[in-house]
């Protein structure tokens, strides 16, 4: 029997509110423990939420990015449990009416094109954190009350390589709305994935399971592939899959159940009495509309087709709005976006990766790249010596041009110099010259490399190629 | 009659003020009367759950330079006020009269609070009440129940219960209470004083330990409406840090005039009689009919069959609305944790039965029930749709009437010791004022009388939304009348 896995995702994105979504407590990550609360963030007696507007704005803008229906009149709810990291006992959530419902993102994989489709996406506060210690279990409040954007999308997915790629395209929507920077390692971005799995062609689901723990698209990848691999044998073995919610140990490969007590909440929802039903009028949703930046998919398109640049390319360029603005900014002043992009995705990104760098905290100014660009074109300096000066400008933040001037880096333009460099090297190198006589083209090649080392790396290596031709032909 | 009045706590607050611009009475003066009432009756009355001595002095004399150099010139300047234990007050202990928060010092003010602060009001101390708003005796507190001033073997009425027997025996000359179901109307009838539950949202809930939070509302209880008209004035108005508080609302003091009642229409409904009255309160409600009509209203019967919701609706939204309110006292943050715990399971359920009495038990279970998978639909979601049919009854009713007339509670105050061990009978006996809660509509509670056992019988006149100018003023004119 073959299978097919079902998967849906629940995302939840803290939000770049400067202050929570209920007071107004700075929402910064890191601190201190307990020193960005209030009565209201810690549930005191007799405290009241008071709804951020930023984070309306942000959870509709999110909305109209992924094409949801934007709910006229949108509501609160409690969701009752009892647990240390929730002060009210209840979190203020929203289960009947959503903010946005009914949307979509477009992803693409190896196997083409797919649409994933966006059951809701609501506005939530978060918990505290525990932190278990030897004296016992410490609670620190400050992330008590951040604003939360969660996101479930229908079960279309059908393997890790489409839930990474919608991974991907989420962030990179909420990143260039400014939404959320989606920061896995940080918890500002988070996922549970529901998976199950069927025989191939069936219509029915299977018992589904919920995995949490993720804390990297890696661990995503593996738990996805672990739990449909899981499922599946159990089901040939002739078991059945327990609905449960499992966690995932990613220094362990596995996934364990949690304790079934998280099946049996009873969450005892009910409309949130503090807070009125919220309008969404037509002019604010206006408003935020034609404030919408241009978004991956629109961007990339146009680099395409505006810049020439091909698929693979633009799609590496738009992933990342910080890369991004690197790079427009850079083509502000350089004519040439193939240029540009193809330092970009050669150089810059590899600096970055190399370093461990976010490309948010790019080190690197776009003038510096422009400079570098304009330099190799009018042959001031070689493509090599360029990556060179990159590099050095990148690590130690030199000024490009002063840098290549104090270091002598610019190319020889005398042409006795290099004639006579060229000469030393054809006098020095007889096998090479024979063999190349003799039609070992890679001799040339040799000869080349040393006639650059001769002169510094300081000359055009065609240039040099053409004179030896000239020279022993 | 437990009373301790004399030349300074027999005024009004408005005639204390007076006398204090007037500067026949220094503020310190006035503190130490009330303080010295309190020390000789609270003993016995138990209104007091914390009285704030060193403070209320201390304050009397900033005040009082406060309004020599003319900084502080508020209409109610000089007077003070006694606060009903649920409301935050920072840095005074703040306990729900409920072990929960035997200890819990308030880390913040409530914005009613902090408006009396600024008017120059001077806080006397926290009254005892029913635990966590919840019950309408005065017998739910941990701290021992009130005794009702008029006859110390009755209760004072709940869950403002010491609010309104400090206001009748002359331990502060007006308070604030809180009116979820009644809280406020019924122990100031029980008592023989005015009792005011505003508009729902015309009143800030910041820092109102919330109770039922659909129906909560902070109210006055003061010696006459025109006391609780200028504090109304002080407490109302707009509160960002309270969602559901009226941005627009602007209370207009200076209508609010006793001639105003003639020529309005008072309707009092058939469902009201129906209900097992007793004697005393049957007829005072007549006489009152009569009295307003001598002022010039006129008197209508008719029908409001949706009366009959009215109970159920709101013990199941109130009881709803407690159980998730009241999550948050588990033993972590603060207030009461059990030392006999060992595991987390343990702590939450040790400490809430520890801390919690036996009310407020009923009530969260009933609350959680009603809320539970399965029977959401049929018990909150209905009660929830009632409240709506209610509301909307009383819309209608106000486009013919410009005031509803009716009793308070079915009889007087019991004895004490009489109504526990029924609470069912006990929550019946809410009819009355359960509707304006649900309604969100404003309604005051006015002395009318007394039974034959000298014990104070009220009645209750409810006006449309954002009605308290008029409200007021007819109050105003029916204690002219009535002459108390």
């Amino acid at each position: 029997m073959s299978f097919e896995t079902v998967i849906g995702l629940e995302v939840h994105a803290e939000l770049l509110s400067e202050t929570k979504v209920f007071c107004t407590c700075k929402s910064e990550f890191g601190g201190k423990p307990n020193t960005r609360i209030c009565e209201v963030c810690t549930g005191m007696p007799g405290t009241l939420p008071r709804l951020n507007e930023k984070v309306v704005e942000f959870a509709v803008k999110t909305g109209l990015a992924t094409d949801c229906e934007i709910t006229e009149i949108t509501r609160f709810d409690r969701k009752n449990y009892f647990y240390p990291d929730l002060p009210k006992a209840y979190q203020i959530s929203q289960l009947y009416l959503p903010i946005c419902r009914n949307g979509h993102i477009e992803i693409k994989t190896e196997n083409g094109k797919k649409r994933i489709g966006i059951h809701e996406i609501h506005i939530e506060e978060d918990a505290g954190k525990l932190i278990h210690a030897e004296s016992g279990t410490l609670i620190d409040y400050n992330r008590c009350g951040v604003p939360l954007l969660e996101i479930v999308t229908e079960p279309d997915f059908s393997d890790a390589d489409e839930v990474i790629a919608f991974l991907e395209a989420l962030r990179s929507i909420l990143t260039y709305l400014g939404v959320s920077d989606c920061k896995m390692q940080e918890g500002s971005m988070r996922a549970d994935v529901n998976l199950s799995v069927r025989s191939e062609g069936s219509r029915e689901l299977g018992t589904r399971t919920e995995m949490k723990n993720l804390n990297s698209f890696h661990d995503i990848a593996d738990a996805v592939k672990s739990e449909a691999a899981r499922q599946i044998a159990l089901i040939e073995s002739g078991e059945a899959v327990i609905q449960q919610t499992r966690r995932w140990d990613a220094d362990r490969g596995e996934s364990y159940a949690m304790r079934s007590k998280e099946a049996a909440n009873d969450y005892r929802y009910f409309p949130e009495p503090d807070i009125p039903p919220i309008d969404i009028s037509e002019s604010f949703i206006n408003r935020i509309t034609s404030a919408l930046p241009e978004l991956p998919a629109a961007k990339k398109q146009r680099y395409m087709n505006e810049l020439g640049l091909s698929d693979y390319d633009a799609s590496v360029l738009t992933n990342d709005i910080y890369v991004v603005g690197f790079f427009e900014a850079a083509l502000k002043d350089c004519g040439s976006p193939k240029e540009v992009a193809n330092w970009v995705l050669g150089e810059v990104l590899r600096l970055l990766k190399d370093s461990g760098t976010d490309s948010k905290s790019n080190p690197l100014k776009p003038e510096a790249l422009v400079k570098i660009i304009e330099m190799v074109h009018t042959g001031k300096i070689n493509r090599n010596t360029g990556k060179a000066v990159l590099e050095k400008a990148f690590y130690d933040g030199v000024d490009v041009e002063k840098y290549v001037s104090e270091n002598g880096l610019s190319l020889i333009t005398d042409s006795d110099v290099i004639k006579s460099a060229v000469e030393a090297v054809i006098a020095g190198n007889e096998k090479s010259v024979t063999d190349y006589k003799r039609g070992k083209t890679a001799a040339l090649g040799y000869l080349v490399g040393q006639s650059m080392k001769a002169l510094g790396g300081r000359a055009d290596a065609n240039e040099i190629q053409k004179l030896l031709r000239e020279m022993l032909n | 009659m437990r009373c301790g009045m004399n030349d300074i706590t027999g005024m009004t607050a408005l005639e204390l003020s007076a006398a204090i611009r007037q500067k026949n009475i220094s503020v310190t003066e006035a503190v130490n009367a009330y303080l010295d009432n309190i020390e000789k009756l609270n003993p016995e009355l138990n209104c007091y759950i914390t009285v704030c001595r060193d403070e209320a002095l201390s304050r009397a004399a900033e005040v009082q330079s406060g309004i020599d150099s003319g900084r502080i010139c508020g209409r109610l300047a000089g007077v003070p006020i006694a606060i009903k234990d649920n409301i935050c007050t920072k840095g005074i202990k703040t306990t729900c009269a409920s072990k929960m928060l035997e200890n819990f010092v308030a880390p913040y003010n409530a914005t009613v609070i902090d408006r009396i602060n600024a008017e120059g009001m001077i806080i006397l101390g926290k009254l005892n009440m029913d635990e966590f708003a919840m019950g309408s005796t005065g017998e739910t507190s941990y701290f021992g129940s009130v005794k009702n001033p008029v006859n110390p073997e009755h209760s004072a009425g709940g869950s403002s219960s010491g609010a309104a027997a400090a206001v009748a025996a002359g331990l502060a000359p007006t308070a604030l209470g809180s009116d979820t179901g009644g809280s406020v109307r019924q122990p100031a009838s029980y008592c023989g004083v005015t009792g005011l539950k505003p508009t729902y949202s015309a009143v800030s809930r910041y820092g109102l330990i919330a109770y039922a939070s659909s129906l909560d509302q902070i109210g006055i209880i003061g010696k006459t409406s025109a006391d609780c008209a200028a504090l109304f004035d002080i407490i109302s108005g707009a509160d960002e840090r309270d969602m559901t508080c009226s941005k627009e609302f602007v209370f207009d003091y200076n209508s609010v005039r006793a001639e105003n009642v003639a020529g309005k229409k008072i309707g009092i409904a058939n469902e009201f009689l129906n209900v097992g009255l007793s004697p005393a309160v049957k007829q005072n409600l007549l006489d009152s009919a009569e009295r307003f009509e001598t002022l010039g209203a006129s008197v209508e019967y008719f029908d409001l069959t949706e009366l009959k919701y009215a109970v159920p609706a709101y013990y199941v939204i109130a009881c709803a609305e407690a159980s998730s309110n009241l999550a948050r006292y588990d033993g972590v943050r603060f207030g009461h944790r059990s030392e006999a715990a060992k595991t987390l399971d343990e702590m939450y359920v040790f400490s809430r039965s520890e801390g919690f009495g036996d009310e407020i038990k009923r009530r969260i279970m009933l609350g959680s029930f009603v809320l539970s998978q399965g029977y959401y639909d049929a018990y909150y979601k209905k009660a929830v749709t009632a409240k709506q049919l209610i509301t909307k009854a009383f819309e209608k009713a106000f486009e013919r009437y410009d005031f509803i007339l009716s009793p308070v509670a079915p009889d007087t105050a019991p004895k004490l010791g009489e109504s526990l061990g029924n609470p069912l009978k006990m929550y019946l006996s809410d009819i009355y004022t359960v509707t304006a809660n649900l309604a969100g509509i404003p309604a005051v509670s006015l002395p009318c009388g007394y039974d034959c056992n000298g014990m104070p019988v009220g009645i209750q006149l409810m006006a449309r939304r954002f009605g308290e100018a008029d409200l007021l003023s007819a109050a105003a004119a029916f204690g002219r009348e009535a002459d108390l």
